[in-house]
């Protein structure tokens, strides 16, 4: 049992004096799995109800204001309608394929979240391949995706889901390259190291130019990542309806639409983490008080998600050639040759440090 | 060797046919399409029509002269002034009836804003039917306001019916021209803001650039008219080839390009949102005093001989043939209507494209399937 | 170079776009467009034009301008108003005269074309403002439109 676990230091210590140590792990993993859990459905539905009030607020609407304060409690008031609902499918859809599909996405987004900083202490599963790790999780999701697609017997979801998995193959690779040009300079995948690092200043002050550029490439293709607008292929209900989840109703459909609100937390919090410093306070002046990282993280990450939602509202939809176009003729070149620069920077010792 | 065959064909790709629609978001209606797809590529598109029959040329022959003319709202209802004129033209002319100048000029002014308004409801579904949703949005606040300005004068937003034979059931309300007015301010400041979000876009340059071309030759050889052929260069605006009711008095530009692709349709429609306003600029001040009806008789009927009128509305050329006999409904009406033509390019033009293209393409020829099926 | 001159005009272009959304966002507060329509009832009012349903208005003495002539029913294109009228003796002159029984109205039938309110001669019937027609059953839209016993206002015949 030498899984590097811990909700919070306290905690820890706490369950391993009164226990003996297997059973405190199993304890503890118990207790990691439910917060996660938690964590994982208000973040969800917190993220749901974001979106429908700032894209209402980008198209001069006003958005859901009846339930709740401010309708703050509209989107867990839809998800209980969603639970309440028939689970509907095609006769000749591939029944186990059918039903496994969402919980694809669903444990791909769920793993992901368990290796976050939330703040210091509160980072579950702090493994030294933690970028490797994020990576290679996101990438499941397409699984279930194009399970789902493939699956429910329909042409317009297959159709979707086969976009879906053109997209992510592809776009995978500027996720990885455009993270590994951040890791030149910390020199370590372990993502409580790379914070670490960053106490010196931001990675995205410390790599000044390549940085900024890694950035925004993170940001694209980690919008096409999410399969959100304008990279959402998959979806794209003006061209095929609903997509991979077409044949999808009730609670399964809720799993898939969760899920992509989830993933593009991840992303978001992954770019917090990786280019601004997680839980770290801007200058350090939070510093003496340690619980204060959770805010920061979470300003961080949720200013991101908003570009994210920005985004979305703004622009027309990608067609399916350009996508790749984009990612093949556009994104990896310039990734590449950034990798260089930044491989540059770092040996000449031409980063910014305070 | 039998396992065998069916081995290889099994391996063997071939195209697969989809029905889009009739519930479908990009067809805007009830429209049907049978495409013929290789993997994501159109090799054929096939429209059904027929799902929203409502057989009004038969209606037509059953119901009196002012009774059609609230039929025809119901075809393009997103033009349905512009309808209405055409068939109060096509019994002014036969009765040869001179209506008073006050109500060429209204009829005009409420003729463009109602182009202006489709117009707007087009840039709105343009937009969404490429994936930007915020246009559709936008596109519908500034029809909103002509349409409250419909709203007070002929007291409905969509189907007004304010056209009868002999002028307009109603005058317009005395907060009309104030309205408009305060419209034309209002919209001269939003169409730069629709090119600012749309037109300009990179992404939605890529989209419609080079998607979708329809030669001249093309264009004429399928009938089409309005925007879709003039942005294939084909100069067909009967606005300044037949002049109809105040129209001979303005001077506005026929929006031509002659790329004739997607992208050239949508700028001729945002081209001719400024043409429309600036005629609604021209005649909003020169409303002349006058009486807004001339009386008819109660039953119309119609010389015995056969009667043609065509006007020009936010989709293309709309015809009106009547047949009379004399009698107090027509033996036969036909209209000619703009968006069938148009769809009937579709397939020769969407061929060889992505399902993406076709999306684009059916927004440009802006089908109103009501328009299609009658 | 036309490689990196694409990426610029590119990346300006979505800034530019991104701008004009921003600015939306920004004045969210007041810029809404939407009504949230039950709770502005009291203050929703349509225009005095607006086509909400075909009224007869009565006076004080339930007393209401429709002589039955019918022409309404006429002009009708889908055979909304069906007028029920009778012929009975005036007292005052002796003469027996045509007098409206019941006015039906079928509202799920109108298309609101207006032709029966431009035809009446003695504007006995004009436009009403409502516009929450819903029913949960669709006989509640057929609607007699005098109500009972109400008589012809004297001096519309004249």
């Amino acid at each position: 049992m030498n899984i590097p676990l811990n909700i919070t230091k306290t905690i820890h210590d706490w369950l391993f004096s009164i226990m003996p140590e297997g059973a405190a792990s199993i304890v503890e993993m118990f207790i990691i799995a439910l917060v996660y859990l938690g964590i994982f459905t208000v973040i969800g539905l917190f993220l749901v109800f974001l979106e429908r009030r700032v894209s209402a607020w980008f198209q001069l609407r006003i958005g859901p204001n009846r339930v709740g304060y401010q309708g703050i409690l509209q989107s867990l008031a839809d998800a209980l309608k969603l639970l309440s609902k028939e689970l509907t499918g095609t006769v000749k859809a591939d029944k186990f394929l059918y039903n496994l599909a969402p919980y694809f996405v669903i444990i791909s987004a769920l793993m992901a979240l368990a290796v976050i900083p939330f703040t210091k202490e509160f980072h579950a599963f702090d493994i030294n391949i933690g970028i490797f790790f994020l990576i290679a999780i996101s990438s499941i999701g397409v699984i279930g995706i194009l399970l789902g697609g493939w699956s429910s017997n329909n042409k317009f979801a297959l159709i979707g889901a086969m976009r879906s998995g053109v997209q992510t193959i592809s776009y995978e690779l500027s996720i990885g390259l455009s993270l590994l040009t951040m890791i030149l300079i910390t020199g370590s995948l372990q993502l409580s190291e790379i914070v670490e690092v960053q106490k010196n200043g931001w990675l995205i002050v410390q790599g000044h130019i390549p940085a900024i550029i890694a950035f925004m490439i993170f940001m694209i293709s980690g919008t096409a990542e999410t399969n959100r607008a304008p990279f959402d292929m998959a979806e794209a209900e003006s061209e095929l309806g609903a997509g991979f989840h077409t044949e999808y109703s009730g609670m399964k459909f809720a799993y898939f639409f969760l899920a992509e609100f989830i993933n593009m937390f991840i992303i978001a919090a992954i770019a917090a983490t990786v280019f601004f410093g997680a839980w770290l306070s801007p200058f350090g002046i939070t510093e003496s008080l340690p619980w204060l990282g959770i805010f920061w993280f979470l300003g961080k990450t949720l200013s991101l998600v908003f570009l994210m939602m920005w985004f979305r509202w703004t622009f027309p939809r990608l067609r399916v050639d350009q996508l790749l176009t984009l990612e093949w003729k556009y994104l990896l070149p310039i990734n590449l040759v950034n990798i260089i620069i930044m491989a540059l920077i770092v040996w000449l010792n031409l980063t910014i440090t305070f | 060797m039998e396992q065998r065959t069916t081995i290889d064909k099994s391996f063997k790709s071939e195209p697969y046919q989809i029905n889009m629609g009739p519930q479908h978001p990009a067809t805007h209606g009830v429209l049907n399409l049978l495409l013929t797809i290789d993997g994501e590529i159109i090799q054929k598109v096939e429209p059904d029509l027929g799902y929203i029959h409502r057989s009004i040329e038969k209606m037509c022959e059953r119901d009196s002269y002012q009774q059609i003319v609230h039929l025809t709202d119901r075809m393009d209802y997103l033009s349905s002034n512009i309808n209405n004129e055409a068939v109060c033209l096509v019994v002014e002319n036969a009765l040869e009836l001179e209506v008073p100048e006050r109500v060429k000029v209204i009829r005009t002014i409420i003729g463009e804003l109602t182009r202006i308004s489709s117009h707007c409801l087009w840039w709105g579904i343009m937009g969404m039917d490429v994936g930007a949703l915020t246009t559709f949005f936008y596109g519908f606040r500034d029809r909103e306001l002509i349409n409250d300005i419909f709203e007070e004068t002929c007291g409905a937003r969509l189907t007004m019916n304010y056209n009868v034979p002999g002028g307009l059931m109603l005058d317009i309300h005395p907060n009309f021209i104030k309205r408009v007015k305060k419209f034309i301010v209002h919209f001269k400041t939003k169409i730069p803001e629709y090119d600012k979000l749309l037109t300009e876009n990179i992404i939605f340059q890529k989209r419609t650039k080079g998607i979708g071309i329809l030669t001249k030759e093309d264009a004429i050889s399928f009938g089409a008219s309005g925007p879709v052929a003039r942005a294939s260069g084909y100069s067909c605006d009967v606005r300044k080839y037949h002049p109809y009711s105040a129209l001979d008095k303005v001077t506005f530009n026929e929006a031509l390009r002659t790329e004739g692709d997607t992208f050239a349709r949508y700028k001729v429609r945002i081209q001719e949102l400024w043409e429309s306003l600036s005629i609604v600029e021209q005649l909003i001040d020169n409303i002349p005093e006058g009486e807004h009806r001339v009386k008819t008789n109660a039953v119309i009927k119609l010389p015995k001989g056969e009667y043609y009128q065509k006007v020009e509305t936010a989709r293309g050329e709309l015809g009106v043939y009547v047949i009379s006999t004399g009698t107090k409904s027509p033996y036969r009406l036909k209209f000619r209507s703009p968006g069938f033509s148009n769809l009937s390019l579709l397939s020769h033009i969407a061929k060889g494209g992505k399902i993406g293209d076709l999306v684009a393409i059916m927004a440009t020829i802006d089908l109103v399937i009501p328009d299609i099926d009658r | 170079m036309s490689y990196f001159s694409d990426i610029y005009n590119g990346v300006k272009t979505l800034l530019i776009g991104m701008s004009v959304t921003g600015k939306y966002f920004l004045t969210s507060r007041k810029g809404a467009i939407t009504q949230q329509y039950p709770d502005n009832r009291e203050t929703l009012k349509m225009f005095d034009r607006f086509r909400g349903e075909v009224i007869m208005p009565h006076d004080e003495n339930n007393e209401h301008r429709c002589t039955g002539c019918q022409k309404c029913e006429i002009a009708c294109p889908n055979g909304t108003i069906e007028i029920i009228w009778d012929r009975k003796i005036n007292e005052e002159t002796g003469k027996k005269k045509k007098v409206i029984d019941k006015f039906v109205y079928h509202l799920g039938l109108c298309t609101m074309c207006g032709l029966c309110i431009d035809v009446c001669p003695t504007d006995a019937i004009e436009w009403g403002q409502n516009f929450e027609n819903s029913v949960f059953d669709r006989t509640y839209l057929t609607r007699v439109l005098n109500t009972p016993g109400s008589k012809l206002q004297p001096g519309v015949e004249d």
